[in-house]
């Protein structure tokens, strides 16, 4: 029963690692209508910065800070250089070019840090493990991301539904050309928006790869299971990206903790290992199939 | 068909037949083995062209029809080289190594997922529709990679390539040959079917759809026929890659590939009938040549595909074309 | 297009002259990962190779180098181009079972050695071996086995097994109970890739386990390392050098140390050979070598012992040649099994930082003269 209580906990814990990758996207999808496969890039940038800042320095925080600041101005950067121009254009071309600066992002990681993994550990406050009420043992930083994955989604309602930057951006979704004419900077509110995505992804790159492996290529497992959360929840909906990401942490994690058990009942031991690990990896993507059979529009998307 | 529009795909056609000609007389196998390269995923994007460029159907997944062809393909060569049957029940059937028997099952197989996949996918429009496709791609990708009995995750050799009677599929050009021959066919076929009846309403009901429901077509079961023909011609592609490589893994069905395929169109110019082929050679091309450049040339590749995007909105055959010449 | 077609032909006719020149000597191609997350250990072997050629002082060898992006099917069109093209005798470099399979039996089909410096998928131990394959590493399931002999010796009687759910996995697991005596506490196959361990540390945490045994390469074994770290779960590891390598550990940090791991090298091995290995190594390139170092520049060394004896046009020759592996080998003594796979110790290994650096220091040794559980099937 522990046990049980352990992984739905682990399941929560997993989703809001997921809604902090793909809250950026999600914020840059909506307002820009724009597809940005160089979102998981962005997310190895903060994880670089972090690292590198991290381990010349001895501080976990400053490096956290470099992570959003070194992703921000990289985000910011790109937009004016590259996407700016793609927002008119077809989807295909943003994907084209966002494919592009996967691949340049990568080498040029590779190039600045060498091809080996990077050394990022957590600082001392979120390390080890807590003993919950009820006795269930968990660790600190599990914790921790529960914690400014909704932190993160609060902040988001509330710069989306509370502010004066939330409401021009909730404009330009609507009507571009009206709020142009009312005055408001668009390039400069998109370049905004998109950098502060990129922030959002650099977080996400800190935080997470603190407890996982720092390297080049870290971000494209990243970049998909983030479309598969936004999609889910609908594009453009952070409350749809927070639910998408919950079902979907839920999902994989509950598949991988009870299906190989569930087969072994009427199927031979290591047969129901495989069969019922092959089936959890596979459980998210059904999972998206059924949503968007049901709802082609996801979750929490607009009606077409 | 127009001549103006005709002529340009004609000439990446020939260009390429060229290109793997005098490199093979001047003894460069390699070479023509990168351009059957091209070939193969011209082909590919070929058909996902169909439902990308003149259905507007932006598929993710192509790759689940590329790999089960290119399955289908090694897995009957396996089963020809051991004795042993590929089923045994409702009917017995044997493996075979001869290309015009796989092909057709290739493609029957690629269709038949392409109408499950299409069928299920279609409900969903846009960035939808692209997730989802990429969601049954991803099915079968980690079906593949678990599933023991052909390899799994190690894939499946079968050594030597399969006969095609009156060839020597083991020479180079041979097979580039082979490939080239499929490609100008279906590039025929795809060009007679775009400027049909049917190619005319599918074309219409990714620009307006809501007149084409008033004029009382389906554009439903349009948009199905297309995804289903087009994931037929990525399975035929995949038997042929299969071959190409005498192996097949779960790589062949990775989202990698299918977003491969799709930049590949994209970069050759979306709806255009030689677009995906060009797409494939400057790729390919660019990646036999920078290799050699610095160990970080993907850096250079994705520079080159940004100035690409930015310069050439409308892929590289717009770029040739300029204006003119829209097919 | 035209203009394109006639540059790729005018510098494919260049490559060919210069290829003419160097027609004497042995021509080998090395395809390996050099680009992508994988990176690390092509270059490794790459550099461990290209390390002995250069003490060798030898230009005898002409070797070229392509990086097959840890795909399989750019390996096989690489591997076409060496032996078509290039005319190369000998192939060798590939890191990944999944790559070997695919290049492998068609190179030796048509003539050429391979010399593999680190896949040994079953599939070419057993039945499918060749005269012409050399696997100077290990079969895959060696270290897994060493650490089955390892848990016996430990005392665990009750492990908890973790790999990825493709072929390298099972046979992982496969291989550690081949020698492990012990209940199992669990068996767990992961997804390939996956990065977040909690359900699986939920699991270990449940099991009752007195070990766990995992294999898990690359960044998934960092992940798991650093994560179990923070668990609070306190049950030994072990696994193979895998994720124990020089350079992997420099990332996992703290969360490593300690642990035992099963590995046919170490860069403490009191050998001379191995001594200026290392020196050499870290005089080259400015940092430790790692196992997939001193595999590469094994295999270099093997092959120079084949050249000095035999020309590599005699096929028969150069074979035996090589099955003699007369080179002094970095992990001591070193022989090849009636399949072409080695017969050599596999030790045990500890984390431990030395200064400011994470590296391993041998502690004992798991298996001695350990062959491979495929040679019996093996019918040259």
């Amino acid at each position: 029963m522990l046990l049980l209580a352990e992984q739905v906990l682990n399941g929560l814990q997993y989703g809001m690692m997921l809604f902090l990758m793909a809250a950026g996207l999600t914020l840059v999808f909506g307002v820009m209508g724009l597809i940005n496969l160089a979102h998981g890039s962005l997310y190895m940038v903060g994880a670089f910065a972090c690292a590198a800042v991290a381990a010349a320095t001895g501080s976990f925080w400053l490096g956290l800070a470099a992570s959003l600041a070194a992703a921000a101005a990289l985000g910011a950067m790109v937009e004016i250089v590259v996407i700016r121009r793609l927002y008119s254009r077809d989807h295909l071309d943003q994907v084209l070019a966002t494919f592009a600066l996967i691949l340049v992002f990568s080498e040029g990681t590779r190039w600045l840090f060498g091809s080996f993994p990077l050394y990022l550990s957590l600082p001392p406050v979120l390390s080890g493990a807590m003993t919950l009420p009820g006795g269930l043992v968990y660790p600190a930083f599990r914790l921790a991301i529960i914690f400014i994955g909704a932190m993160v989604a609060v902040g988001l309602f509330w710069l989306i539904g509370r502010t004066r930057l939330g409401i021009r951006i909730r404009a330009g979704e609507a009507d571009r050309e009206m709020i142009a004419a009312l005055g408001v900077d668009i390039a400069k509110l998109y370049t905004m928006v998109f950098a502060l995505g990129a922030a959002l992804a650099g977080l996400a790159g800190a935080l997470v790869g603190s407890v996982q492996s720092v390297q080049v290529g870290m971000g494209e497992p990243v970049l998909i299971l983030a479309f598969v959360v936004i999609v889910i929840g609908g594009i453009g909906s952070i409350r749809g990206a927070l639910i998408g990401a919950l079902l979907v942490g839920m999902t994989d994690t509950l598949g991988k903790a009870l299906l190989p058990g569930l087969f072994a009942r009427f199927m031979e031991a290591s047969a129901a290992t495989s069969v019922g690990s092959a089936l959890a990896s596979m459980l998210i993507y059904v999972l998206m199939a059924l949503v968007l059979i049901w709802r082609p529009t996801g979750l929490y998307g607009a009606r077409a | 068909m127009r001549l103006t529009g005709a002529v340009p795909n004609f000439l990446v056609f020939a260009a390429l037949i060229a290109v793997a000609v005098i490199a093979d007389l001047t003894g460069n196998p390699y070479i023509v083995t990168l351009a059957t390269k091209v070939a193969i995923f011209g082909l590919a994007g070929v058909g996902l062209n169909l439902a990308l460029g003149y259905g507007g159907l932006v598929s993710f997944g192509h790759a689940a029809f590329f790999g089960l062809g290119g399955y289908v393909a090694a897995i009957l060569a396996s089963h020809a080289a051991s004795g042993a049957p590929v089923v045994t029940f409702p009917f017995t059937m044997m493996g075979t190594n001869e290309m015009l028997a796989i092909w057709p099952f290739a493609i029957l197989v690629a269709g038949f997922a392409a109408l499950v996949i299409g069928a299920l996918s279609l409900r969903t429009t846009g960035v939808y529709f692209i997730m989802v496709t990429l969601a049954f791609a991803q099915m079968l990708y980690y079906f593949a990679i678990s599933w023991p009995t052909y390899g799994g995750e190690d894939g499946l050799s079968f050594y030597v390539r399969n006969t095609f009677s009156g060839a020597n599929t083991f020479a180079p050009l041979q097979f580039f040959g082979i490939c080239a021959a499929v490609l100008g066919i279906t590039m025929i076929l795809v060009a007679l079917l775009t400027q049909s009846r049917f190619g005319l309403a599918l074309r219409a009901a990714k620009e307006n759809e809501t007149r084409v429901i008033a004029s009382g077509i389906k554009p439903f079961a349009i948009r199905l026929t297309a995804f289903v023909l087009s994931g037929m011609v990525a399975g035929l592609a995949g038997a042929l890659f299969a071959d190409l490589n005498r192996f097949v893994s779960p790589a062949m069905l990775s989202w990698h590939m299918s977003g491969e395929i799709m930049i590949f169109v994209i970069l050759g110019g979306v709806g255009r009938l030689a677009g995906p082929v060009a797409g494939a050679a400057v790729f390919i091309a660019l990646e036999y040549l920078l290799g050699p450049v610095s160990d970080h040339w993907q850096a250079l590749l994705g520079l080159m595909l940004i100035l690409i995007v930015l310069f050439a909105p409308k892929g590289l055959m717009g770029l040739a074309l300029g204006r003119r010449g829209h097919v | 297009m035209t203009l394109k077609g006639k540059l790729i032909a005018g510098l494919a006719t260049l490559a060919l002259t210069a290829g003419m020149a160097h027609a004497e000597g042995v021509k080998v191609g090395m395809i390996t990962t050099l680009s992508g997350g994988g990176a690390g250990l092509g270059i490794d072997v790459r550099d461990g190779f290209q390390l002995a050629l250069k003490m060798a002082g030898t230009s005898d060898v002409e070797l070229i180098v392509e990086d097959d992006q840890q795909k399989p099917d750019i390996a096989v069109q690489i591997a076409d181009k060496m032996i078509q093209s290039d005319q190369v005798d000998v192939l060798t470099g590939i890191i990944w079972s999944n790559l070997a399979m695919a290049v492998v039996p068609a190179a030796v089909a048509q003539g050429k050695f391979y010399l593999s410096p680190n896949a040994g998928p079953s599939a070419l131990a057993g039945a499918g071996c060749d005269k012409n394959y050399f696997n100077v590493a290990w079969q895959n399931d060696n270290l897994h086995e060493a650490a089955g002999a390892y848990a016996n010796s430990a005392g665990y009687a009750n492990s908890f097994m973790l790999a990825p759910n493709y072929p390298a996995g099972t046979d992982a697991i496969a291989g550690y109970k081949r020698f492990y005596e012990g209940a199992a506490a669990g068996e767990v196959y992961t997804q390939l890739g996956q990065t977040d361990y909690a359900a699986e540390i939920a699991q270990i945490r449940n099991s009752g386990a007195d070990s766990v045994f995992f294999f898990l390469p690359g960044g998934m074994g960092i992940a798991f390392m650093k994560q179990y770290a923070e668990s609070g779960v306190d049950i030994p590891l072990v696994g193979p050098a895998f994720s124990f390598d020089q350079n992997i550990l420099q990332a996992v940090g703290d969360a490593a140390l300690g642990v035992k791991n099963t590995s046919q090298w170490n860069k403490d091995i009191d050998n001379p050979a191995n001594a200026a290995f290392v020196e050499a190594y870290q005089a080259e390139y400015g940092r430790l070598p790692s196992l997939y170092s001193s595999q590469g520049y094994d295999t270099a060394n093997l092959l120079l012992s084949a050249i000095a004896k035999a020309d590599v046009k005699d096929a028969d020759a150069f074979r035996a040649a090589l099955e003699a592996a007369d080179f002094a080998s970095v992990r001591g003594d070193f022989a090849f099994g009636p399949n072409h796979h080695p017969i050599q110790d596999i030790y045990v290994r500890e984390v431990v930082k030395e200064g400011e650096v994470y590296t391993n220091k041998i502690i004992g040794t798991a298996l001695e003269d350990r062959g491979d559980a495929y040679a019996a099937d093996c019918k040259m």
